[in-house]
């Protein structure tokens, strides 16, 4: 009986963690590479080099492909998720930070940071499709589920940019607070997450009527207010709770997505920049640029598993199963 | 000869024409300095960014220079702007001519912002209500490079004073910063040798450097006469640090964290050359004005002006904290940087100090020393 119950504890505990082996990479900034984290192991197995300060970096939608942004190369990137041969480099216009896939998985849309613009790329033709004016700075990038809408985030003239995915037309335009750095839509497209840096806030904006619903502010005892920076955010696999990276706090905050209110803080590494979700949904990664590592965090029990040293500011991470 | 007269419709519609409110509210931001491009360079960025953002809500930007020659008439420069329907003046003066200018009579209805003076007597005896501050003054200077030396633990300095007025400000601040912090001043010697500093330091500055013991060689000499000389000139192997050196800037043009790089890149396309600390406080200033006015959704320049004083009022500039108005004396909180021509070593506030609202208030002068009587 004892010995059962045992038994049934530890196959909960295997449960729990990831099934099947899951790969992360990770693009590490001033170092020109990329590093790959077997999730199952918690361990760095290879790290590759890729062009000039890569940043943005997500996985085409059938996971074969990795995109990566290498700004200062001024070119996207496209490897083999495999074997990480770069198969060609994608027109992505000049210094790209981060981008976003349509859900057609073919259209990428690009925010060119040094020349305020947003860059929409076929990535089967390899073409620039065209270009949309945005403000200064442009970073966070977002289509809508129902792949209408494109949205840019401009980091000096602090506004959520929206536009018609198919014209690019603009379409309005809704002011946030200083530095938004990352936007997000949740899963039904109802609403958009923004994070602001220097405002210090996540931005709940309904989506519809481009106004916006809540501001969320953050307080974390024993750190000042401004140092609370929100940057990367991830909204969990059931939309019940958003997590966000907080910066140079070195906290990952968790909110209740129902009641839109932090439920915990989560101690990570210095300077915590972006986030990614393990396929399974289990896991959650987040970039810690200071430290120079990757914590990772069980989305259940939300205690942080292990920190996972990488190269040197590690920017982004992206996750396939 | 008589023209004649214009046609009842035409008349009619250029009356209509002059009644419609322009397409795009648009806000003048004056620019009250000496000749030269320093600062000036900074604010048209401003104004470059401000268009580039306020397009889309329309609200447009546009710029008036008044260039004051030396000994010029300073009240009859603000009246230009002030004609011109300005009420926003960036100002890049000596802190005597910027007192004459926010005194004016056409400065009443204005409000200006210091990017030139670095003068703690402008935030303290002699600051003013339509008066704030962008560019860092020599206390916050000071309390940095002082925040940077004691955590170091090189806390026993010796003073070199240059001959000229600023000098003997600067050296004010440092003594200042000293006690503040807790290090020491073991030694303060007047630099006075009027002959050309690079050809003679290797005796002068060996001279004044070996009677006492110190950890660090301060030099007070903003116009920098002597001090890039004393380095590697001293007796002792110490490093040194004030206005040449260890300095502590609101800019840097080799600074590239937080975002600073996008700056700097668009800064030196436009003007050709690096942003200096001026040219930043320039920035900062046009910048400020413009995020008011976008967040209180308004050109009324009231509406601007109670937005730049709200305590509330945040603006990001590229140093990885929120910068604000104190409203105690108007000065822009922000941290500073310390370090040399080719890199910044670190910047303040340092670790460990600590203030029971913000740390940045460690820097300058805060709020429980009332040192500003109009703005109590």
């Amino acid at each position: 009986m004892r010995r059962a119950a045992m038994i049934a504890g530890v196959a909960a505990v295997l449960a729990a963690g990831p099934a099947q082996a899951q790969t992360a990479y990770v693009s590490n900034e001033k170092d020109d590479s990329i590093s790959v984290i077997d999730v199952a192991a918690l361990a760095v197995t290879r790290t590759v080099k890729v062009g000039k300060r890569p940043r943005g970096i997500m996985l085409s939608p059938d996971f074969k492909q990795l995109y990566v942004c290498a700004s200062d190369s001024d070119t996207i990137q496209v490897l083999d998720a495999e074997t990480l041969a770069v198969l060609h480099d994608l027109p992505s216009g000049e210094d790209p930070e981060q981008f976003t896939l349509h859900p057609d998985g073919k259209r990428l849309y690009v925010a060119n940071e040094n020349n305020n613009v947003v860059t929409v790329i076929d990535t089967v033709t390899r073409r620039v499709l065209g270009q949309v004016d945005v403000g200064i700075e442009p970073e966070g990038m977002a289509v809508s589920p129902d792949g209408k809408v494109a949205v840019n985030t401009s980091e000096t003239t602090n506004m959520v940019h929206w536009f018609d995915a198919e014209t690019l037309r603009p379409l309005d335009n809704t002011l946030v607070g200083s530095r938004p750095r990352f936007a997000v839509f949740d899963k039904t497209g109802a609403t958009l997450w923004v994070t602001s840096e220097i405002g210090g806030a996540v931005h709940v904006i309904d989506a519809a009527s481009h106004k916006e619903r809540q501001t969320i502010a953050f307080a974390i005892p024993g750190v000042s207010k401004d140092k609370i920076q929100p940057v990367g955010l991830r909204l969990s696999r059931d939309g019940a709770r958003a997590f966000v990276a907080l910066g140079p706090a070195n906290h990952v905050a968790v909110i209740d997505t129902a009641s839109l209110k932090v439920i915990k803080y989560l101690l990570v590494g210095r300077r915590v920049w972006h986030l990614a979700l393990t396929p399974d949904g289990t896991r959650l990664l987040a970039t810690n640029g200071v430290s120079g590592d990757v914590s990772v965090i069980d989305t259940q029990t939300l205690d942080v598993l292990k920190s996972i040293p990488v190269g040197r500011y590690p920017w982004g991470v992206a996750i396939k199963p | 000869m008589a023209l004649p007269p214009l046609p009842r419709a035409v008349l009619a519609l250029l009356l209509l024409l002059a009644a419609l409110p322009a397409a795009a509210a648009d806000i003048r931001l004056g620019w009250l300095a000496g000749a030269g491009d320093e600062g000036l360079d900074g604010l048209k960025q401003a104004l470059a960014d401000n268009n580039a953002s306020g397009r889309f809500i329309g609200q447009s930007y546009s710029l008036e220079q008044a260039v004051i020659p030396a000994g010029g008439d300073v009240p009859t420069a603000v009246k230009t702007l002030a004609d011109k329907g300005v009420r926003f003046v960036v100002a890049d003066l000596p802190a005597a001519a910027l007192l004459r200018a926010a005194d004016s009579a056409a400065a009443a209805g204005m409000l200006l912002i210091n990017a030139g003076s670095a003068d703690d007597s402008l935030r303290e005896g002699e600051c003013r209500r339509n008066l704030l501050h962008t560019r860092p003054s020599r206390a916050m200077l000071a309390d940095a490079l002082a925040q940077v030396l004691v955590r170091k633990r090189w806390t026993s300095w010796l003073m070199l004073v240059g001959p000229e007025a600023e000098d003997r400000l600067y050296a004010a601040a440092i003594r200042r910063a000293a006690a503040k912090f807790g290090a020491k001043i073991v030694a303060e010697t007047p630099w006075t040798y009027t002959r050309d500093a690079q050809r003679t330091a290797e005796g002068e500055a060996v001279a004044l450097t070996q009677r006492e013991r110190y950890d660090v060689v301060v030099v007070a000499d903003e116009a920098g006469a002597f001090g890039d000389t004393v380095m590697f000139n001293t007796w002792d192997p110490r490093p040194v640090a004030g206005t040449q050196g260890l300095t502590a800037s609101a800019w840097s043009p080799v600074f590239d964290q937080w975002g600073a790089t996008q700056m700097q890149n668009r800064f030196r396309a436009r003007a050709g050359r690096a942003p200096t600390e001026r040219d930043f406080a320039a920035w900062a200033a046009g910048r400020a004005v413009a995020e008011a006015a976008m967040r209180a959704k308004s050109d009324d320049p009231a509406r601007i002006k109670a937005m730049l004083a709200d305590p509330d009022f945040t603006m990001a500039v590229f140093k990885g904290r929120a910068a604000s108005f104190r409203p105690w004396d108007g000065q822009l909180r922000q941290p500073i940087l310390v370090g040399w021509a080719r890199a910044v070593v670190t910047t303040a506030p340092q670790d460990g100090f600590m203030h029971p609202l913000t740390d940045l208030d460690t820097l300058g002068t805060d709020r429980g020393e009332k040192k500003c009587a109009a703005r109590q």
